[in-house]
C-alpha cells in the first residue's frame, strides 16, 4: 500500500511533535510515525526543563530562542502540561566558583535572559535546604519546568491536520519517503529524521551516540525546593566526552516531588540501573543538599540522551539526500530546544530565514569534541 | 498504656497499638488527603498500599498501619 | 551501615519464612531471618495487639534455640543473588530463601476509595493493630476462604458482621465443599467456620460503596436483583496475589505471576530459593511445607527434603481446588465507572486509562503506577481490567530514603 504526503516525520518524541506542530502550519498533509507511545523515549525519561544554557554561544542562542517560543505558548498551554516558571539557580561552592559568575551573568543578560548574582545569605534564603557554607549562586528567573509527556501530546493535538501513524516503525528512510516495517511506503518531498538516539540507525553516518542518564524521584514534599538547582560544574559534566560523570541537579515538580539527577555515561543501550553511578550521583546531591537524604525516594530510572560530539543538535538538510532533514542529537536539552528545532525545520522547508543562525546546527558540519 | 498525640490531641493507647489505630481512636475516619483532595483511610493494613501515610515525629510519608505507637510520639494526620 | 553475613538468609517471617529459617538453623546453618514488621508472624499469623500468635512462638522458639537471628523492621529495597540491602543494613549470604508472602487483590468499584473501605485481611490486620471495631457493622465481601475466616476473627474482636458476600457461585462453593472431603484436616477447619459458611451469600458481589465522609452503605447484586446494606466498614478483596517484586528484581523467572521453583524450591537463579505464597497462592499448610523443604535444601539436606514431597503434593492439590473454586467471574472485573479511580496514589481514573495500549504507556501519560505503592495495587487491577502486563522491577522495590540509596555505590 502506498501513500503520498507533503512531509513525513519519523519519531514521536517531543522534537518530532514540535516538527509536526510547525510543519502542519505550512503543509497540508503531514504524517508522524511513532512505533511506541508518543514521547515514550528520552522525552519521558528526562527532567522536563526549559532552560537557557551557555556551554557555547550557539547553545545559548538556540536555548534562549526556544525558551521564548515556549513562553509565548504558556498562557495557552493546558494545566496538564504543568509549565511553571520556577527559575534556575547555578550554585557556587566556593569563592573560586563565585568568581565565574559575573561573566556568566553578562552572558545571560546579553542573551535576554536576566540573571541575578546571589550571595551566601540570599542563596540560603531562596533555598533553605541547601547546606551551609555555599558561596552563592546565579539566579535565572525565567527558566521553567514542564511535564514533557503531556507537552508532546499537546503539540500533536495542535498540529492541525497532522496524522499520527502509531505502532509501526520505519525500516528505511530517504529524501523521497519512508518505508515502514510492514512494507508500506509513504512518499514525501520532505522527510524528517527525529528519531533521537535511534536516528543513526535510519541515517547511517549521523554522529549520534546514546548517553545514558539516571534520575530519581521522591514522594511529595511541597515547599522543600523552590528553584531548579544545578552545580556550576554541570556544564563540565555535560561538556566532557569522557566515559562517565555525575553532577548535582535537582528540580521541583508541580506535584511537590523532587527530581534528582544527573549522570552521564557512554555504555551503549544498557537500560539497567547502574547502582555504582547512581550511588555517586545521590551522594553528590546530598553533598549540596543534605536534607535530600531523608526524602522517601519512590523510583529510579534510566534514559538515553542523543549525544553528538560537539554538544549541539543536528538540525537541517542531509546534503547527500536533499529532502531528508535531520532533527536529532539534542543531548540533555531536547525539551527546551524542541520548539526552536521544529521552527527551524519549518523555516528551511519554506525557504525562509530563521530568527537565529542555522549554520552551527548543520548536520554535515565537522563535529569536533 | 502509653501517651501519644494525634494532631495535638493527647491520647492514651495500649502497648502494641499501631499509629493507624491511634488515629482512629482520636475520632478520625481518615488520615490522608489524596492528590486530588479526597479523604483516605487505610486500605491494605499491611504496608503495601501507602494510603495510610502520616507524619510521625516530624518525618512525613510514614505508613501508619505498620508503625507501632511509642511513648511521646507526635502523630500528624491530614486535616 | 551495618554488615551482616550468614549462610542462609530468609526474607519474610511468615509461616513459610519461619519454617525455612528454623529448619535451616536446626540443620546447622547460620541463619538470619528478616522481616519488615515489628513482630514476626506474617499476615495469617500476624501479632495481635502486641502479642505474637501461638504458631509463631512455636517456630520462633525452634529458630532461636537453633541459634538463628531475627532482624525486625528490615524493609529490603534492593538486592541480588549474593547480597540484600535494607535501610541501614547490608546482608550477604550463600543461600537466599524468599518468603515474601502475598497481598490482597483489589478490584476497583465506585466508592472503593471511601474511608473505612479496606481489604479483608486488611481489616483483620488493622484490628490486630488495635483498631476498635466494637459494635461496628461490617460487610465482608469479595472472594476466597479468607472471607469466612476473617469474619470469624472480626466477630471475636466485637465487630458485627452483617453480611459475608462471596462472588463464587453456589455451584462452585458446593463443589469446594465436596472437595474438602479429600482433605480431612481442612474439613475440621471448615467446621469451626461453619457459622460463617452458613451466613455466606454466594454468587453475589458489591457494585458500589456509598457515603459522604466514609462508607455508610453498600450496594450488592447477584446478577438478578440488587439491594443495599448499611454498614460502618466494608472489607472487600478478591483473593491473594504473590509478592514477587524481590524475586523479579533478583532475576528469578516468573510463570503466571508466580515465582517458578523446582522440586527443591529452587528458583531459576543459583543460590536463591522461594517458598510459600510467592510460588503460587496455596494457603498456610502448603507454605509451611514449602518452607521446610526450602530450609532443608538451603542447608544441603536434600534427602530429608524429599521426605516432605508427598505432604507438599497433598497441600498443592488442595490449593488447586481452592483456586478453581474461587475463580473470579468476569463481572467483578467490570465494576468500575469512568470516574472510578484505579490508581489511588496518583488519582487516575478508569476513564483516563482505558484508551491506552499497555501499562507503560498509561504510566507515562497519566502517572498511573508512579506513586509510592509502585504499582502493587493498580498494576494488579489493570491486569484484570485490561489484560496489561506489569513492567519489570528496578531498585528500590520500596520507597526508601535517598541516603540509603546513595550507599549503593559501595557494592
Amino acid at each position: 500500500m502506498n501513500t503520498t504526503a507533503d512531509a513525513v516525520i519519523v519519531g514521536g518524541g517531543i522534537v518530532g511533535c514540535a516538527c509536526a506542530y510547525y510543519l502542519s502550519q505550512e503543509l497540508s498533509k503531514v504524517i508522524l510515525i511513532e512505533k511506541g507511545p508518543i514521547g515514550g523515549g528520552a522525552t519521558a525519561a528526562g527532567m522536563g526543563h526549559v532552560v537557557v544554557m551557555d556551554d557555547s554561544p550557539d547553545q545559548l542562542a538556540l536555548t534562549r530562542y526556544s525558551q521564548s517560543l515556549w513562553h509565548n505558548l504558556i498562557p495557552d498551554l493546558p494545566a496538564l502540561c504543568e509549565l511553571e516558571k520556577r527559575g534556575t539557580i547555578w550554585v557556587a561552592e566556593d569563592d573560586e566558583e563565585m568568581s565565574f559568575l559575573p561573566d556568566k551573568k553578562a552572558t545571560y543578560d546579553n542573551a535576554g535572559a536576566p540573571a541575578e548574582i546571589l550571595n551566601a545569605k540570599q542563596l540560603a534564603k531562596h533555598e533553605p535546604n541547601l547546606r551551609k557554607g555555599l558561596a552563592g549562586g546565579l539566579r535565572i528567573a525565567g527558566d521553567s519546568v514542564i511535564y514533557p509527556m503531556t507537552a508532546a501530546m499537546e503539540l500533536m493535538k495542535r498540529a492541525k491536520g497532522a496524522e499520527l501513524l502509531q505502532g509501526l516503525g520505519a525500516s528505511q528512510i530517504s529524501g523521497q519517503g519512508v518505508t515502514l516495517e510492514d512494507g508500506e511506503v509513504i512518499s514525501a518531498k520532505v522527510v524528517v529524521n527525529a528519531a533521537g538516539g535511534h536516528a543513526a540507525f535510519l541515517t547511517p553516518g549521523l554522529p549520534i551516540e546514546p548517553r545514558k542518564g539516571h534520575l530519581a524521584i521522591t514522594d511529595r514534599y511541597p515547599g522543600f525546593l523552590n528553584h531548579q538547582l544545578v552545580e556550576l560544574g554541570y556544564l563540565k559534566s555535560a561538556h566532557s566526552m569522557g566515559k562517565e560523570s555525575v553532577a548535582f541537579n535537582v528540580q521541583p515538580r508541580s506535584t511537590g516531588q523532587i527530581l534528582i539527577g544527573s549522570s552521564r555515561q557512554f555504555v551503549g543501550w544498557d537500560r539497567e540501573v547502574d547502582r555504582r553511578i547512581f550511588g555517586m550521583m545521590a551522594a553528590r546531591a546530598q553533598k549540596y543538599m543534605p536534607a535530600l537524604g531523608a526524602l522517601s525516594t519512590i523510583r529510579i530510572w534510566t534514559g538515553f540522551r542523543a549525544a553528538t560530539p560537539d554538544k549541539l543538535p543536528l538540525i537541517g538538510q542531509w546534503p547527500s539526500d536533499p529532502g531528508l532533514y535531520i532533527a536529532a542529537g539534542h543531548e540533555g536539552l531536547g525539551i527546551t530546544t524542541s520548539l526552536a528545532t521544529g521552527r527551524l525545520i519549518a523555516d528551511m522547508v519554506s525557504g525562509r530565514a530563521s530568527m537565529i543562525d542555522r549554520t552551527p546546527f548543520a548536520p554535515d558540519r565537522e563535529t569536533h569534541a | 498504656m502509653l501517651r501519644v498525640s494525634v494532631n495535638g490531641q493527647a491520647l492514651d493507647v495500649p502497648q502494641g497499638t499501631t499509629v493507624a489505630a491511634a488515629v482512629s481512636q482520636a475520632g478520625r475516619d481518615f488520615l490522608r488527603r489524596s492528590v486530588s483532595g479526597e479523604r483516605r483511610g487505610p486500605l491494605c493494613g499491611m504496608g503495601i498500599c501507602f494510603e495510610c501515610r502520616v507524619t510521625i515525629d516530624g518525618v512525613s510519608q510514614q505508613r501508619a498501619c505498620i508503625a507501632t505507637c511509642e511513648e511521646g510520639m507526635e502523630i500528624v494526620a491530614d486535616e | 551501615m551495618s554488615e551482616v553475613s550468614c549462610e542462609v538468609l530468609v526474607v519474610g517471617a511468615g509461616p513459610a519464612g519461619m519454617a525455612a529459617a528454623a529448619t535451616a538453623a536446626e540443620s546447622g546453618s547460620s541463619v538470619v531471618l528478616l522481616d519488615e514488621n515489628s513482630l514476626p508472624g506474617g499476615q495469617i499469623w500476624r501479632a495481635s495487639r502486641g502479642s505474637i500468635h501461638n504458631e509463631t512462638s512455636i517456630w520462633m522458639d525452634r529458630f532461636r534455640r537453633a541459634g538463628g537471628r531475627l532482624v525486625q523492621g528490615a524493609s529490603v529495597f534492593d538486592g541480588t543473588s549474593s547480597w540484600l540491602r535494607a535501610e541501614g543494613d547490608r546482608f550477604s549470604f550463600r543461600k537466599l530463601v524468599l518468603a515474601t508472602g502475598a497481598r490482597e487483590l483489589f478490584l476497583p468499584f465506585p466508592g472503593w476509595t471511601l474511608p473505612n473501605v479496606t481489604g479483608v485481611g486488611g481489616l483483620q490486620a488493622l484490628a490486630k493493630g488495635g483498631l476498635d471495631l466494637t459494635g461496628k457493622r461490617i460487610v465482608v465481601a469479595g472472594s476466597g476462604p479468607l472471607l469466612v475466616a476473617v469474619a470469624g476473627a472480626l466477630t471475636e474482636y466485637g465487630g458485627k458482621v452483617v453480611a459475608i458476600v462471596e462472588q463464587a457461585p453456589p455451584g462452585k462453593l458446593f463443589a469446594f465443599g465436596l472437595g474438602l472431603a479429600k482433605h480431612p484436616s481442612k474439613l475440621l477447619q471448615a467446621r469451626s467456620m461453619s457459622e460463617g459458611l452458613r451466613k455466606t451469600i454466594p454468587g453475589t458481589w458489591v457494585t458500589m460503596a456509598r457515603g459522604t465522609d466514609r462508607v455508610q452503605s453498600v450496594s450488592l447484586t447477584n446478577g438478578r436483583r440488587s439491594w443495599r446494606i448499611e454498614c460502618d466498614y466494608l472489607a472487600c478483596a478478591f483473593g491473594l496475589v504473590p509478592n514477587t517484586e524481590l524475586a523479579s528484581l533478583i532475576g528469578c523467572n516468573l510463570e503466571d505471576g508466580a515465582v517458578w521453583v523446582d522440586e527443591m524450591q529452587r528458583t531459576t537463579v543459583e543460590h536463591v530459593l522461594c517458598a510459600g505464597e510467592p510460588t503460587g497462592i496455596g494457603g498456610v499448610d502448603l507454605a509451611v511445607t514449602e518452607g521446610r523443604i526450602a530450609g532443608l535444601a538451603a542447608a544441603g539436606r536434600n534427602a530429608e527434603a524429599k521426605k516432605l514431597f508427598l505432604e507438599r503434593k497433598k497441600h498443592r492439590d488442595f490449593a488447586r481446588l481452592l483456586n478453581k473454586s474461587f475463580e473470579l467471574r468476569e463481572e467483578v472485573t467490570q465494576l468500575a465507572h469512568s470516574d472510578t479511580l484505579v490508581c489511588r496514589c496518583e488519582d487516575v481514573s478508569f476513564g483516563q486509562l482505558r484508551d491506552h495500549k499497555n501499562f507503560r504507556e498509561a504510566k507515562i501519560h497519566t502517572r498511573c503506577g508512579m506513586g509510592p505503592c509502585q504499582g502493587r495495587i493498580c498494576g494488579v487491577a489493570t491486569r484484570h481490567l485490561f489484560n496489561w502486563e506489569v513492567t519489570e522491577a528496578r531498585p528500590p522495590i520500596l520507597p526508601t530514603p535517598l541516603r540509603s540509596l546513595s550507599q549503593m555505590s559501595e557494592e
